[in-house]
């Protein structure tokens, strides 16, 4: 920037400032020490767990995998509709888990692919009982808006299906997303590699959040660190300004420019 | 989700239409089977790149040719059971709770014909047995009985469930099949999950096995799961007793339609497979052909290719060192210090095992051997609302 004045480019999701752009989800991961390691490589200050694996009566719960400096999002995997996201939520609640949910309503266990009807239906009741809802949602502009609307903190659209690795199959749809979007956008779901990280960014995501891609890798740590620096790249890419790409060669030094100096 | 009537007192000979085990039965195995046997290496690489394996190509994994390229077929099952389930592996425990049967079944340990010790679990011993598995860190577990309608009653079940919900996050069946209303019942005590194998696809094998008793009738326990499912079961766990009918490929083609006319029909279940070889057992039955090592691994990963989203689950059934070397080839869920007499581990037990154990080790030293693997044992992975 060249106002000369430092310039925070904090993300801020209901009041609440985050330095990184990267969240980061906690399955598949080979051991809590693997996910430890993760999210310190990551700079991730946001980690969500699903409430169906946290078991405080166990010694090595996945809780105990998470620094204190990173918020905990329960997330309500495994709601087959929104009367069980809501009771799942309530439950985090009354176990004394932050009232930051992130809504994850997936009737369909192969594809995970979340129900836009009984998602919209769960964010307004947990928002009126006064959660923080980032609903994991299907890459439509409308259903987005409509959680807008009902007062969720973000919206988190789909790049792909969960865990496919397949990056932004949904990208038309996520850049009117964007655009429209008034609270932060974050791209959940597909990001298989951290230059799909890089390009959410670019066209204009708040942030992104991470899985499969680092929980699977042969090294999860310095996968960590990768989406670190891709999220990084693409949001640096995004303020300083993309230029249009076009469909043919622009010269640098316009071919009708000597029509001003015929003119004058 | 749409209502199938399927009532108790007419058991029809053919499962009712509309069910995945009508759409099982409209299957061509032997056609299937045709291509099992002609299949090339040819075949095996086009199947082996395709995005999307359907039956025919599930066929093809399981032939000949597939088998010379059983290193392939491990590297493609790795390599999608890492990505859909990542480096975990849930583990459970069955309770036993009772070893009574009126059913005769050649193959089985607790067969009614058979002179056993038999025992039926008070509830307060299905409560001692629930607390010491909890103690073991055990969260899921599966109650297993003999099929025996008046002692091991729905009553009976329904009152195990609700013993053992409270201490259990998920809690599943394996006992005799029953009608929707029975299976509602036990979702309402806190009952999701049903396991219930046909033992064999192959009518005349399941007949020659299948004595006497209700469990003759093989359209009705072919339709079990689609009653379950309708009763609002969350997990449907299907398999085929590997060893009782001579053809294991064909029982193979069979097991993976049913697999994936379950998710065709009940799309919000999770549908498991289990792969139970036979062991020996009471009544001295001996396997028409034992499925063998390399087979057995050529079928888990033929089913991981063509079911990428389907949970394995590999019983205590296997030694140790088969259980260990097949994980990363696509088991997702494994019981672990299993005990299969009712009762035993509370305290010791004489009753009857319905099979013997080759995995003895304590569930401590299962999860160590996956931790040093590179896996993490998930104990919890389900939470009731």
């Amino acid at each position: 920037m060249s106002s000369g004045f430092p310039v925070s480019d904090d993300l801020v999701i209901a009041g609440r400032r985050f330095g990184s752009r990267l969240f980061l989800g906690t399955g598949k991961f080979p051991s809590n020490g693997a996910l430890r390691a993760a999210i310190d490589a990551s700079g991730t200050e946001m980690v969500t767990v699903a409430l169906r694996r946290i078991d405080p009566s166990a010694e090595g719960d996945i809780l105990a995998a998470l620094p204190e400096r990173v918020l905990l999002l329960t997330n309500t995997s495994g709601a087959l509709d929104a009367g069980e996201a809501v009771r799942l939520a309530r439950l985090a609640r009354a176990a004394g888990l932050p009232e930051w949910i992130k809504l994850e309503v997936t009737p369909d266990p192969r594809y995970l692919l979340p129900d836009p009807v009984e998602t919209l239906e769960a964010a307004e009741e947990l928002c009126r009982d006064g959660f923080t809802v980032l609903p994991f949602c299907p890459a439509d502009p409308v259903l987005c808006k409509r959680l807008e609307e009902v007062g969720c903190a973000t919206v988190m659209p789909l790049g792909s299906w969960i865990g496919s690795n397949q990056g932004l199959r949904t990208r038309a749809a996520l850049e009117i997303i964007v655009e429209q979007a008034t609270v932060p956008v974050v791209v959940d779901a597909g990001i298989g590699a951290p230059s799909h990280a890089t390009e959410a960014m670019e066209l204009g995501a708040d942030a992104v959040l991470v899985n499969t891609a680092i929980g699977t890798a042969g090294d999860p740590a310095s996968m960590g660190r990768a989406f670190r620096l891709a999220v990084q790249a693409g949001r640096a890419g995004r303020l300083a300004g993309l230029p249009a790409p076009g469909a043919t060669a622009a010269a640098s030094s316009p071919l009708t420019g000597f029509l001003s100096s015929l003119r004058s | 989700m749409t209502s199938t009537p399927i009532l108790l007192e007419s058991r029809p000979d053919r499962p009712p239409e509309g069910t995945a085990a009508a759409d099982v039965v409209s299957v061509d195995v032997a056609r299937l089977r045709a291509v099992a046997a002609a299949a090339t290496g040819a075949d095996v690489d086009r199947v082996l790149r395709s995005p999307h394996v359907d039956l025919a190509g599930f066929a093809a994994l399981l032939s000949d040719a597939a088998a010379a390229r059983l290193e392939d077929l491990a590297q493609a099952a790795h390599r999608i059971t890492r990505a859909r389930f990542g480096s975990t592996v849930r583990l459970f425990a069955p309770l036993y709770l009772s070893n009574e049967c009126v059913s005769t079944c050649t193959y089985c340990g607790y067969s009614a014909g058979n002179d056993i010790r038999r025992r039926t679990l008070t509830l307060d011993e299905v409560r001692a047995e629930a607390v010491e598995l909890h103690r073991r860190g055990f969260r899921h577990i599966l109650l297993v009985a003999g099929e025996h309608a008046r002692i091991v009653s729905r009553d009976y079940l329904e009152a195990c469930v609700r013993t053992a919900a409270p201490l259990f996050p998920q809690v599943g069946v394996e006992v005799q099949v029953w009608d929707t209303d029975t299976y509602r019942r036990l979702v309402a005590a806190g009952c999701d999950g049903v396991i219930v194998f046909q033992e064999s696809y192959n009518r005349d094998t399941y007949e020659s096995v299948h004595l006497k008793g209700k469990k003759r009738n093989y359209a009705w326990r072919l339709a079990a799961p689609d009653r379950a499912a309708e009763a609002g079961m969350r997990r449907l766990g299907i398999g085929a007793l590997l060893g009782l009918h001579p053809d294991w490929r064909a029982e193979a083609i069979a097991l993976a339609a049913h697999a994936q006319a379950l998710i065709r029909r009940w799309w919000r279940c999770e549908v498991q497979i289990s792969l139970p070889r036979l062991r020996p057992a009471a009544g001295g039955y001996e396997p028409a052909e034992p499925v063998g090592d390399a087979a057995f691994v050529q079928l888990l990963c033929a089913l991981r290719i063509a079911l990428p989203g389907v949970g394995v689950s590999l019983s205590t059934r296997e030694v140790p060192s088969l259980r260990d070397a097949l994980v990363p080839l696509g088991v997702t869920t494994m019981s672990a210090g299993s005990h299969t007499e009712p009762g035993g581990y509370a305290e010791d037990s004489d009753a009857e095992p319905q099979f013997e154990i080759s995995d003895r080790r304590s569930p401590a030293e299962v999860a160590a051997v996956l931790r040093a693997a590179g896996y993490d044992p998930v104990w919890k992975d389900w939470q009731r609302v």
